[in-house]
């Protein structure tokens, strides 16, 4: 049961099969028995049972309210959750009990969600697997086999996510299937008075059409997205995936984004000049941590946030006042948006010239083992890692990143599809047709729990923690 | 400037840690003065902490040295994609509020309906006491 289509469990539920309540005690379970993943901040075991008793009461009665009702969902901890702790993983927020829930949060909720917890990340979202707004939605789901949705800058709600960089910020979706990211957008996308960034386009939940015909289609191919530190593995994927769309007939050319070179120092400079600002806000008076100096306010601050902020987060929050002192602003804030808008502008031409979508790799390599990973500080690694999925964030664009196939060492590798901004359902019904044709294993969930289990009988494991 | 002075002593308790100017950092740009990292500290109110830090920043400004090779003239800076839309404003009626007592629990230290801060840099009658 956990390994099936939200519509195929939303079934079962309807039909008896399975009640909320047993579902939601196979995940908890499953939680418990992987714990040392360290991948929940907070599990409300309490507040998910008490809503999968509601859930059940309503499908008894006959009033299930859709395809997410009973259905368990786990929340990155950086969306606000009301009563229910939510930390960003920093010891800024450590206790921070939110009085709201996030939009999305609300949406989900209303549609009958079982929330299981909130789940980990890097310190505010910060980390070299992209940060919030650089790809962590995307890299992570390539690395795990995961569909991975990035919605277009302004189709989904940011209250009460904590943000990183408001202009390109954006909650992402993970799920196992493009369809079940498909129900789960289609409930979230609209516009929310308490965001104004959000469009006021009309929005209703969406049905992917299940495409055969693919001979109608173009295809584009980002030359200068080949670049040297791309896995011989993943280029061999990717050249597959394109072969593949040929051979189905669509039109498959190669096209330039001519300032993708660019775009990582670009991001570099807006995130941390926009994190500079939004970090700005913890200073322990009205939530949060707050030390015990008490001599002056400007004293309290500083402590405060030395002991509450990480140095990667303290790193960013500098570089970006930085770049925002006056003698500093226009050569590298505004000299950065300016740069923005051509790498925004290489996309919007790619698309006026016929293109339906985009499709590269979203990661270069699989995932890199730990001890390897922290070989090199947090701004190389996103310098190195976000390469392909930030440019999208800057553009505002809808990506998404679809599990290809297991590498030689059976780690998962993903490939992305890039679509035109608002066209989210478009992108999404290409990418289900790719998902079809490609038929990645799905994860044995079992054996992979039984597996860990043996494995750390035998052996004394050391903290698997990936954040202190 | 007797001001100045009361600032940097009661810095001094908070582990002042001194002489951290990036000395010529082969991958710096040697922009990160001591009075750079003064006025930053001020700025941030984050501290840098240690040496290792500073050469950070001396890195991400050499990076972003980077940018200054794209012709840019000509171009309007973006600060949002979605430019060419209405920003939408909702009207100018009270919908929702009144929870004072809700968000005051979230605080460390609070008296009555107030959050308590320690006193700022501009009263003197305090530093004489």
């Amino acid at each position: 049961m956990l390994g099936r289509t939200l519509r195929e469990v939303s079934a079962a539920l309807k039909q008896g099969q399975i009640t909320p309540i047993e579902l939601c005690q196979k995940c908890f379970s499953l939680i418990k028995k992987t714990k040392f993943l360290n991948a929940y901040i907070t599990v409300t075991e309490e507040v998910a049972l008490k809503q999968a008793e509601e859930s059940e009461k309503r499908y008894k009665n006959g009033q299930s309210l859709g395809d997410l009702d009973g259905i368990p969902i786990a929340v990155k901890d950086n969306f606000s959750t009301s009563g229910i702790e939510t930390t960003c993983a920093s010891n800024m927020l450590k206790g921070y009990v939110p009085p709201y829930n996030a939009t999305v949060v609300q949406k989900l909720l209303d549609q009958g969600a079982l929330l299981m917890g909130k789940t980990n990340l890097d310190e505010f979202a910060m980390g070299a697997l992209g940060s919030d707004t650089g790809g962590s939605t995307r890299n992570p789901a390539a690395h795990c086999g995961l569909v991975g949705v990035k919605p277009s800058y302004g189709l989904v709600s940011r209250h009460g996510l904590i943000p990183l960089v408001n202009s390109m910020d954006v909650p992402g979706i993970l799920t196992r299937y493009v369809d079940d990211a498909a129900i789960v957008l289609g409930i979230l996308a609209g516009h929310d008075p308490k965001d104004s960034t959000t469009v006021q386009d009309p929005v209703k939940p969406f049905m992917l059409p299940s495409l055969t015909d693919v001979s109608k289609l173009c295809i584009g191919i980002p030359k200068e997205y080949l670049v040297p530190e791309l896995s011989s593995e993943v280029r061999s994927l990717w050249s597959k995936a394109a072969d593949l769309f040929e051979s189905e007939g669509a039109k498959v050319i190669d096209v330039s984004l001519p300032h993708t070179s660019y775009s990582i120092v670009c991001y570099h400079v807006l995130c941390t000049s926009e994190v500079a600002s939004n970090m700005a806000r913890f200073d322990g008076l009205e939530y949060g941590h707050r030390c015990d100096i008490d001599v002056s306010t400007e004293a309290m601050y500083a402590a405060t946030r030395r002991e509450g902020f990480n140095d990667v987060v303290r790193g960013r929050i500098l570089s970006g006042n930085f770049f925002l002192l006056k003698e500093n602003y226009e050569n590298y804030f505004i000299k950065a948006q300016k740069v923005r808008r051509l790498i925004a502008n290489d996309f919007v031409n790619v698309f006026n010239s016929g293109v339906d979508v985009l499709l590269t790799p979203t990661t270069l390599s699989e995932a890199v083992p730990y001890l390897e990973f922290i070989k090199e500080d947090n701004r190389t690694r996103s310098a190195q890692d976000d390469i392909f999925t930030q440019a999208v964030n800057m553009a505002g664009l809808p990506a998404v990143s679809i599990p290809v196939a297991l590498s030689d060492q059976g780690l998962p590798i993903g490939l992305q599809f890039i679509g035109r901004a608002f066209c989210d359902q478009q992108l999404l019904t290409i990418a289900k047709w790719f998902e079809k044709q490609v038929q990645f294993p799905v994860t044995q969930l079992q054996e992979f729990v039984d597996d860990c289990s043996s494995i750390l009988e035998n052996e004394k494991l050391a903290s698997f923690s990936l954040k202190q | 400037m007797w001001a100045r002075a009361v600032w940097l002593g009661l810095r001094a308790p908070l582990g002042g840690r001194r002489g951290f100017t990036s000395k010529a950092d082969p991958q710096g740009s040697g922009r990160v003065t001591a009075e750079v990292i003064e006025h930053l500290e001020r700025l941030a109110l984050v501290d840098f902490g240690s040496r290792e830090a500073v050469a950070r920043l001396e890195k991400a400004i050499a990076f972003a040295d980077r940018l200054h090779a794209v012709h840019t003239d000509g171009v309007e800076p973006m600060e949002s994609v979605l430019e060419d839309r209405c920003l939408y404003l909702r009207s100018d009626n009270v919908v929702e509020g009144n929870c004072a007592e809700e968000l005051l629990q979230n605080s460390h230290r609070v008296v009555e309906e107030y959050f308590v801060a320690p006193p700022g840099m501009c009263c003197p009658e305090w530093f004489n006491r």
